[in-house]
């Protein structure tokens, strides 16, 4: 698998990307008469044949509850939905398969923990620390809670090249900090943050962190471990993999003092009308019929990436990123928003006299996908003082030749608004 | 690409970028918020209404060329109108950019809009039909708004 995907050139690796491109079905797709450039990345990305496969097969062969069965079905299920969690441990490098946690994605991850971490630790006037270029899916989970508990958010502000200002953070970590909540990577600016710095910084204040990972793990490699999060989240869809499934990882030894989240089956140990005794890690975090199909195929997605190798696409995606920042510069009149030193393959950009949203259906009639709006960072926007971007997010099976392809779509854009 | 020129013409790109109206009204009656925060398409919308007849209307904010030109053309069209002739013309507007793709509109009908009609050809891109009706939702809301306040006025006295 490793070898068809793979080109050995000047000892350097470089994608087959041509091939790579053959095991995403939707990638030939024609779009208004046009073949697709899936510049959208950053939303969701595209599925490989190997996990469409997988999850046919689990419908076809292997359909059943999880679990609860003694027959021939429910052990196959059961044992490919922990194998799966399983390849989750050892992708991310958890300590343990009972860290892993599988939830419906990013959001319902950071919801479980901002419940379940503050209703156990969080008392009124203790503070929570997120950062000023959070998704809504890390700040409103935090705000609710912060108002349940009486707690505080803090916020550590960012420059205008969309970094954040690691002296103000210092600042804001005090005996009351219980919780830092960061992005890795931002997905509306594409900012690498300094997340292993911005976790040593809280541990040495004695504040546990959660790393929102959803920009980060298609893209990069992560060692839970090595970066020594307490908790990391993040989504299937935007690895490749299935929609409503996504992955928490939390240290054991927090995750066991912690609360559950939601009950019902599979969380328990017994039940009486009396007293209900909760199941162990990891289960006492998955209440009801999980996402099976779903686990099974994240599975398959990152058995995807492992082949193909994320120092590799990390390094490919980094010269498309590269490539693309010098054309779009070469455009008058368009601004780059998040124009950090280190930058995940994230394109935001305004143009002086169009607006994202008529750049986005310019762009679509060209058969090109980007998105455009606030994505869901509406204080990164207000930051900028703009309404929203237009942005154009990269993956491994992007190529410069769809680069150059977005910028005539600009200039047709130009054309007609100027 | 032939749909691109025909959402894009020459009078709405024109309107995006000179709007009519595009001011707060020294004296008004009516106002609310037009948002889509989907998008984030944000104006103000406000009006004086003497008895039926709309004598003065602006609005103000951010949007695309789309939200923000039917904007332009609303206001235009309906300065010193009356309320009935805004319903009509909403009601007319509605249908033309609601009209299903392929549907034929009788050539009629987009006359009676008078420039509104350029904006016939957003039915073309589903996506965009809330960008062209933003802001009669707006003044929908200012008229219905209000009219509720002065309701519990009534009930107060
Ligand atoms: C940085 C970041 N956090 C959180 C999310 C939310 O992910 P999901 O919608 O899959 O729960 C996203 C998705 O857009 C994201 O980019």
């Amino acid at each position: 698998m490793l070898n068809n995907k793979m080109n050995i050139s000047e000892n350097k690796i470089l994608l087959d990307i041509e091939n790579i491109r053959k095991d995403f079905p939707i990638l030939s797709t024609l779009v208004h008469s046009t073949p697709l450039v899936y510049l959208d990345n950053a939303a969701t990305t595209q599925k490989p044949n190997a996990v469409l496969d997988m999850q046919n097969v689990y419908y076809k062969e292997q359909n059943a509850n999880i679990h609860r069965g003694v027959h021939h079905l429910s052990e196959t299920a059961t044992f490919e939905y922990e194998k799966a969690r399983g390849k989750i441990k050892n992708f991310i490098n958890a300590a343990d398969n009972k860290e892993i946690i599988f939830t419906a994605g990013t959001t319902a991850g950071i919801n479980l923990v901002a419940h379940s971490f503050g209703k156990t630790f969080l008392k009124a006037g203790d503070e929570v620390i997120i950062s000023a270029m959070e998704h809504h899916s890390n700040i409103v989970p935090w705000q609710m809670i912060c108002e349940e508990q009486g707690a505080h958010l803090r916020i550590i502000p960012m420059n205008d090249d969309g970094e954040l200002l690691l002296d103000e953070y210092k600042k804001l970590l005090t005996p009351k900090t219980k919780i830092v909540s960061v992005v890795y990577i931002s997905n509306s600016l594409g900012t690498i943050n300094p997340v292993k710095k911005i976790i040593e910084l809280a541990h040495h204040n004695g504040s546990k962190v959660l790393i929102d990972g959803a920009q980060a793990v298609a893209h990069t490699k992560v060692d839970v471990r090595e970066l020594d999060c307490d908790f990391f989240v993040f989504s299937g869809h935007k690895i490749f993999g299935p929609t409503g499934i996504g992955v928490l990882y939390g240290k054991a030894s927090l995750l066991e003092q912690m609360k559950p989240y939601q009950g019902g089956g599979d969380m328990i140990l017994s039940v009486t009308f009396e007293k209900t005794t909760f199941n162990d890690l990891p289960y006492k975090f998955e209440a009801g019929t999980p996402n099976i199909a779903g686990v099974i195929g994240l599975g398959a997605a990152i058995d995807y990436v492992n082949g193909i190798g994320l120092d590799a696409i990390a390094e490919y995606e980094q010269s498309l990123l590269h490539y693309g920042t010098g054309l779009l510069r070469s455009i008058k009149g368009l601004r780059l928003i998040g124009t950090a030193k280190e930058k995940a393959g994230i394109l935001s950009f305004v143009l002086e006299n169009a607006h994202p949203h008529d750049i986005g259906t310019i762009l679509d009639r060209q058969g090109i996908a980007i998105r455009t709006g606030h994505h869901c960072t509406q204080p990164v926007m207000q930051r900028f003082g703009i309404p929203a971007t237009a942005r154009a997010s990269i993956s491994f099976y992007n190529t410069k030749t769809e680069l150059d392809v977005l910028v005539r779509g600009i200039e047709k854009v130009k054309e007609i608004f100027e | 690409m032939s749909e691109l020129n025909e959402l894009y013409q020459q009078l709405i790109l024109e309107h995006n970028k000179t709007p009519r109206n595009f001011i707060k009204p020294e004296q008004f009656t009516h106002d609310a918020d037009g948002y889509n925060p989907l998008c984030g398409d944000h104006y103000h919308i406000w009006l004086k209404l003497d008895g039926e007849t709309i004598s003065d209307i602006g609005f103000q904010g951010s949007g695309c060329a789309i939200s923000k030109s039917s904007a332009s053309m609303m206001t235009s069209a309906l300065k010193g109108a009356s309320l009935s002739q805004a319903k009509e013309l909403f009601e007319k507007f509605h249908s033309v950019i609601m009209t299903k793709i392929g549907d034929e509109i009788p050539e009629a009908t987009i006359e009676e809009l008078g420039s509104l009609g350029a904006l016939a050809g957003v039915r073309e891109f589903p996506a965009r039909i809330k960008c062209a009706s933003l802001a009669w939702h707006a003044l929908n809301a200012a008229l219905t708004k209000t009219e509720k306040s002065i309701s519990t006025e009534i009930e107060k006295k």
